[in-house]
């Protein structure tokens, strides 16, 4: 077997990036105190509901209130606690401390936004996994394409392109599971399209993507000023997939509402995250799928398919981006506006990055996003002090840090990139 | 021992090795090939743009309802879409011939200059368009010498565009050959740091840049959102900056309403520069052989993670300055969305320049001339400017895929030609 | 009775090399045929064929007499033919049940998989032929020899009665070469036919029936394993008379060049690969490290040359420490490095002959002032040393990755020999090349630790240690075990230390040095 040995570019022994660690996170928990803690007056609260108003199913339980100087200043100590174990003693899995302080963080943020009002935390949960869908969708199709070691960068414009087929076709047979369709099979045939280029052609992955891309932004953006601006009634107003309310568990406080009250395709995702995570690792095509993304060669020769495993996958992938894209239009906004999908296949990729290539944990890591996401709206009802375009940024900023800190503890495909060769 | 060894045999099979056979188009030579591929793959993307013209056509489409018993109406009809629309797009990147004839009579004749300036219009305005397209191809180019794919042009461009502007309109008093040259600084710098940020995440934790740089991107339009809404805000509704002083604007070479200036010159001394730099340069040859094979770049001492980190920064310092060139040598005011389709545009002509320094000026000339047309196709054949995206995107595809190309035209392959980005997600 | 395979006049070409010419091959049923040759003789290809991998361009297949076709390994293994390759294709994220199911997994309910049934299943064949394997564990867990044992298992579930075995012992140790011939006999005795690939005269003549020689892509001749002698065997896999020892004076060892103690290193999973080792290499002595792959050899050249940090231990060359340096620095301390994987590490593929003669030196004088590239200089040079490393290329203009291996193992040495060095370290030097090539770096090697330089060598190879080193250095998980005098050094004593035994244990067994070698027959 090939010996795999990677040249360390110089990454700090052990003791080096603990130290480090537990640095960064007594920091950050005095950044807590300083940003968040200090200034407060005294007696403020922060209330937090637990059962949206107006909701007409949900057994009805009341608000979380906290005073919230106190809960700051107790969540910056737990931090630079964590910060301190780290420092002192270290554990084995630091990234559950990085997860507990990055917790208190943000709980303090919110404590902090919210002194003297209230926020609908339900509500905001709810949100959360909304945002989350296309996310989610957009890093399964990643997942699966990428666990036969096929990139696909191309996620954004497939979802472009299917948000604007699937509203079409919706508007034009009055049918919204008709404009879902639409969208599935424009994801399949754009799909289908990358992998030809990569898979026959051998076209570098990423360049391919990026193609698609740039076709996908460009034939949007036109048919939707050419054609679909001027005639918005014939085109563009196809209505949106209503909120389902699934009886008995959406009574249920707090996870009724935020889980079982959603519409079509959210459900839809939650589903594909269970079905998609037992069909690969449960499953033969699972495991061949796997096998070719780690090491075609040895899946070649026992007998299996590699370039057929791939096609398969990529254009799977595609059914399921086209699920996302048409998330965009007949699952939110009923309409398609010129490049609405603003980065969110990329912040999926990332997702699936962050969730080590496992649809749980991608959806995970969605929900993180979609989190950031729905704050951003949530701060600017608050009135929060901080511009709305830097709000705006969040979800930006924590793909980027997200990245930084995961590369190295998360493990691709072996074979994740590269074109197979059969001689 | 310079010992009679044996014929050396090979342990494995060889690679397809130069297959010195003529294809059907009698193509054998490598040099050829070259200019030929790109050549091929733009006026493929153009024969296909044509037909999204043509279908995004009304009147042509009426025509075709009616194919089967007037079909040359049908082809008249074709033929007239496709004419008018690449006729404006000529006639919106280099004029027209007949209109600079009279332009010259009218000038000696009453010596008025206007029907001249309007006739050479087009022509100026297209080179001033790819000035900085020129720059931005090279910021791209760059990068993928090192094995980096720069997406964030579109932000580094964009934010070395507000910094130059900064500069340009908020210190006053100063000589031009003072001001002129610190804007322009300023917008590299700008660029420089906003790509260097990405190159040293890179470096450091091995996060891919393409999706780094993206978000770069967006950060970057939202930064401007808030600039160009608040603090770097002229007086007045819109959100744009106010206008640069004087002597900070790149000089022009002709009166208004021509627009072609100094920029054009300073991109091309900036090619030569990037030019010597990548190939006559210690640093320069490390950085392309990080791109080529930084396994074995470390193995000879080079520094991976100093080479990403100086390779970006230097694309990220083009691109700034790309945006400092356009600010200062055409808008001189910056406005949200300036700095749109920058990014794709420079990736698609580094590309078609095979990331060749003399190849990015040839591929910018290209592009940037068909940009200008653009508006003039979009206002005079009703053709949407996006179409350009289209014929962008499969341009890449066509340079990025030559088999494809070499497919459909029958052209047999010499050498290896690929250009291998992607290294997976650095885990 | 029909042979149970036999293949008729199978050629294949590929382009500008013809790997196979016409050859004829048959095996009788319950017998081991040895396929010998050089590499780049042709005997992989052969079986590539002949599993599915490659399509012959001429030639049959006869299978107990019938003719079949094979298109691919899926035709193959349904005829019974199974192949256990050189580099392993197994899964290392996967347990050894999960490599073994694949591409034939049973499921239960229709859809899930069934791994208990294959578990049980692998116990049983694990009885069956005494190949000792955990269904359970890990790939990337086990170690080399236990992984061909999963690779055996997964050839025999699919029920294969022809066994191809390419290249199995350049992994094991010498013990575990004869663990792997019980094997052989078992399996044997149960009826199954093997063909072995191997470029090894010594176990050729241990466990073959038949013997068949490959060169060039074509058959020199097929011998009964009682009449073959060593040197008829090499003879003709070479074509001429091969030296199989090289000639040189005995060393005069100076002061030591590089000290090295108890040195630790990790690997990217954070095992200790390198557990305390410590050793001296001399000036105008070789000292080799003899080991099985995977014994840390690996990590500690890359500790030495600056590739990898350091947990803790002293490097010093020239009494100067050279702890936690970078290659730059470790290069401009006057070490030369030829390394383990020459197209990954050592050449730049794309880049001109000229460019990777200078790949260490580029950026010092005459080759540079200050940040300016002196091209023509470089030019200039390059050509000389080619001409004078004996580098067959057309010119210096030409990608090196359109050279022949040999010689791009010589651009690589003329860039390293070419530098004033004090130590040189050469990691797996005449690795997949010609006989040629290999005697013309064994010689270089040779000469420059004549002319004064400290040399450490490592390679799996023990013939290769035996015959250039001074003193030899045992390495077995991470360790030195023991350094000794290379001179009459008995390879059977060093296969011992190599498998973990310690030293006074196995002098219990054998001596340390030795009279004359044997050839010993397994049965």
């Amino acid at each position: 077997m090939e010996n795999k040995t990677a040249l360390n570019s110089g990454k700090a022994t052990n003791m080096r990036s603990r130290l480090t660690l537990g640095i960064v996170l007594i920091a950050i928990g005095l950044l807590i105190v300083l940003l968040f803690g200090l200034g407060l007056q005294a007696g403020m609260k922060s209330t937090f509901g637990l059962s949206p108003l107006d909701d007409k199913y949900v057994i009805p339980i009341p608000a979380l209130v906290l005073p919230a100087q106190p809960a700051i200043y107790i969540l910056a100590l737990i931090a630079v606690f964590a910060g301190a174990w780290q420092l002192a003693r270290g554990t084995r899995s630091s990234t559950a401390l990085v997860g507990v302080v990055a917790f208190c963080f943000v709980s303090s943020f919110l404590i902090w936004a919210t002194k003297g009002k209230s926020m609908d935390l339900v509500g905001t949960m709810n949100t959360s996994l909304v945002r989350a869908t296309p996310i989610a969708l957009a890093a399964l199709c990643g997942v699966i394409s990428e666990r036969a070691a096929v990139v696909n960068i191309a996620i954004e414009g497939i979802m472009l392109v299917s948000a604007m087929t699937s509203v079409i076709a919706a508007t034009v047979a009055h049918n919204l599971y008709i404009g879902l369709l639409a969208g599935i099979l424009t994801g399949m045939i754009i799909a289908a399209l990358h992998a030809i280029l990569v898979i026959q052609f051998r076209v570098d992955q990423i360049i391919s993507g990026v193609a698609i891309n740039i076709i996908g932004t460009g034939i949007s953006s036109f048919i939707s000023k050419r054609f679909m601006q001027a005639n918005i009634d014939q085109l563009n107003n196809s209505g949106i997939f209503p909120n389902i309310p699934i009886p008995f568990v959406v009574k249920i406080p707090i996870l009724g509402p935020v889980l079982f009250e959603n519409n079509f395709i959210v459900y839809i995702m939650l589903i594909l995250v269970a079905i998609i995570y037992v069909l690969l690792f449960y499953t033969p095509w699972g495991l061949r799928t796997r096998a070719v993304g780690e090491h075609p060669k040895a899946a070649d020769t026992l007998g299996i398919n590699v370039y057929l495993t791939r096609y398969v996958n990529v254009i799977l992938g595609g059914l399921i981006a086209g699920i996302g894209g048409a998330y965009f239009t007949i699952g939110s906004v009923g309409r398609f506006e010129k490049l609405m999908t603003a980065g969110k296949g990329f912040i999926g990729l990332a997702a699936m990055i962050f969730g080590n290539w496992n649809p749980i944990g991608a959806l995970g890591s969605s929900l993180i996003f979609g989190f950031a996401d729905s704050l951003q709206v949530k701060m600017q009802i608050l009135e929060t002090p901080i511009p709305s375009e830097f709000l705006q940024m969040a979800p930006y900023i924590v793909t980027i840090i997200v990245l930084a800190g995961v590369v190295g503890r998360v493990h691709p495909p072996a074979a994740d990139g590269t074109p197979y060769e059969k001689q | 021992m310079k010992g009679k060894a044996a014929k050396p045999q090979a342990e494995t099979p060889l690679p397809k090795a130069a297959s010195k056979t003529k294809g059907k188009l009698g193509v054998n030579s490598k040099i050829l090939q070259t200019l030929l591929i790109p050549a091929l793959a733009v006026f493929t993307s153009f024969i296909i743009g044509s037909i999204v013209i043509v279908i995004s056509n009304k009147a042509a489409i009426t025509t075709y309802r009616n194919f089967f018993s007037a079909p040359g109406a049908a082809f008249m009809a074709t033929w007239n879409a496709i004419f008018t629309a690449y006729g404006a797009l000529f006639y919106g990147s280099f004029g027209s011939i007949p209109e600079l004839f009279q332009g010259i009579k009218a000038y000696f004749a009453t010596g008025d200059t206007k029907p001249l300036i309007l006739a050479i219009y087009p022509f100026t305005e297209s080179l001033a368009t790819v000035t900085p397209y020129i720059l931005a191809g090279l910021a791209v180019a760059v990068g993928f010498k090192c094995g980096l794919f720069n997406i964030g042009a579109e932000g580094q461009f964009g934010i070395g565009a507000l910094c130059s502007a900064f500069v340009g309109y908020s210190i006053k008093g100063l000589p031009w050959y003072l001001h002129l040259p610190l804007a322009l600084l300023a917008g590299a710098v700008g660029g420089a740091i906003w790509g260097a940020i990405p190159g040293y995440l890179k470096g450091l934790t091995g996060a891919h840049e393409v999706v780094n740089t993206i978000m770069m991107n967006y950060i970057s339009f939202r930064l401007s959102d808030w600039l160009l809404n608040g603090p770097m805000k002229a007086t007045g509704y819109r959100p744009v900056t106010p206008v640069i002083e004087n002597s900070a604007m790149l000089p022009r070479f002709f009166p208004d309403p021509l627009r072609f200036n100094w920029g054009f010159f300073l991109a091309l001394a900036v090619t030569v520069f990037v030019y010597w730099f990548l190939f006559k340069t210690t640093i320069g040859f490390e950085i392309r052989t990080v791109g080529a094979n930084p396994a074995g770049a470390r193995y000879a001492g080079m520094s991976v993670v100093r080479n990403f980190v100086i390779a970006m920064t230097l694309s990220g310092a083009l691109a700034g300055l790309a945006g400092a060139t356009q600010v200062l040598g055409i808008d001189h005011w910056v406005g949200q969305g300036f700095s749109a389709g920058y990014g794709f545009d420079s990736i698609a002509i580094a590309l078609l320049g095979q990331s060749h320094p003399v190849g990015v000026v040839l591929a910018a000339l290209l592009w940037g001339t068909l940009r200008s047309g653009a508006t003039r196709m979009q206002s005079l054949a009703g053709v949407p400017i996006e179409i350009i995206s289209l014929i962008q995107g499969l341009v890449i595809v066509f340079v990025a895929a030559p088999a494809v190309i070499r497919w459909i035209y029958r052209i047999r392959a010499i050498g290896a030609e690929q250009i291998i980005l992607t290294r997976g997600w650095g885990g | 009775m029909p042979m149970v395979l036999e293949l008729r006049g199978i050629s294949k070409s590929f382009p500008g090399v013809l790997a196979n010419d016409a050859i004829d091959l048959s095996v009788e049923k319950g017998k081991i045929l040895a396929l010998l040759g050089e590499n780049g003789a042709g005997k992989t290809t052969l079986m590539n064929i002949l599993y599915g991998l490659y399509k012959p361009d001429k030639g049959q297949i006869l299978i107990n007499g019938e003719e079949v076709a094979i298109h691919s390994p899926s035709d193959a293994i349904a005829h019974g033919i199974g192949m256990v390759h050189q580099h392993f294709m197994l899964i290392p994220v996967m347990t050894a049940t999960e490599n073994v199911m694949l591409g034939v997994e049973p499921v239960r309910n229709g859809i899930f998989l069934d791994k208990t049934k294959v578990a049980k299943r692998i116990r049983e064949i694990s009885k069956q032929y005494n190949l000792e394997v955990d269904p359970d564990a890990y790939i990337g867990e086990l170690p080399v020899g236990a992984q061909q044992r999963v690779e055996i298992i997964k050839v025999l579930y699919r029920q294969a009665e022809i066994l191809i075995l390419d290249e199995p012992t350049a992994v094991l140790t010498p013990q575990e070469v004869e663990g792997l011939f019980k094997v052989l006999r078992f399996l044997v005795a149960d009826g199954k036919s093997i063909i072995f690939i191997t470029h090894k005269l010594k176990e050729v003549l241990a466990v073959a029936d038949r013997i068949m020689v490959l060169r060039g892509g074509q058959v020199v001749g097929t011998v009964d394993a009682k009449e073959a002698s060593q040197e008829k065997l090499a003879s003709m896999m070479v074509g001429r008379e091969v030296n199989l020892v090289v000639k040189k004076k005995p060393a005069t060892p100076k002061g030591a060049v590089l000290n090295v103690k108890d040195l630790y290193v990790r690997d990217e999973r954070q095992n200790l690969t390198v557990n305390g080792a410590s050793f001296d290499v001399r000036a105008g002595e070789v000292l080799g490290v003899a080991g099985v792959q995977g014994n840390g050899q690996t990590e500690l050249v890359y500790a030495l040359t600056g590739l990898c940090p350091v947990v803790s231990g002293k490097i010093s060359i020239m009494d100067k420490p050279v702890y936690h340096s970078s290659p730059r620095n470790v290069l401009e301390r006057g070490v030369a490095h030829v390394p383990e994987d020459r197209q990954r590490h050592g050449l730049i593929l794309p880049f001109p002959v000229h460019d990777n003669m200078v790949l260490c030196t580029y950026y010092q004088p005459p080759f540079a002032k200050g940040v300016a590239l002196q091209q023509k200089t470089i030019i200039e040079t390059s050509e000389k040393l080619a001409d004078q490393f004996d580098v067959r290329t057309p010119n210096v203009f030409v990608p090196v990755s359109t050279l022949s291996g040999g010689n791009q193992q010589k651009v690589i040495v003329a860039r390293e020999f070419s530098r004033p060095i004090k130590l040189l370290i050469a990691s797996q030097p005449t690795r997949g090349l010609d006989v040629g090539s290999i005697e013309y770096i064994h010689s270089r090697i040779i000469e420059k630790r004549d002319e004064g330089t400290a040399v450490l060598l490592v390679s799996p190879e023990l013939d290769e240690i035996i015959a250039l080193s001074d003193r030899i250095a045992v390495m077995y998980k991470g360790q030195i075990v023991e350094i000794l005098s290379a001179e009459k050094i008995n390879k059977a004593y060093l296969g011992l230390l190599m498998a973990g035994v310690k030293p006074y244990e196995a002098l219990e067994t054998v001596p340390a040095t030795i009279q004359e070698t044997e050839v010993e027959r397994v049965f």
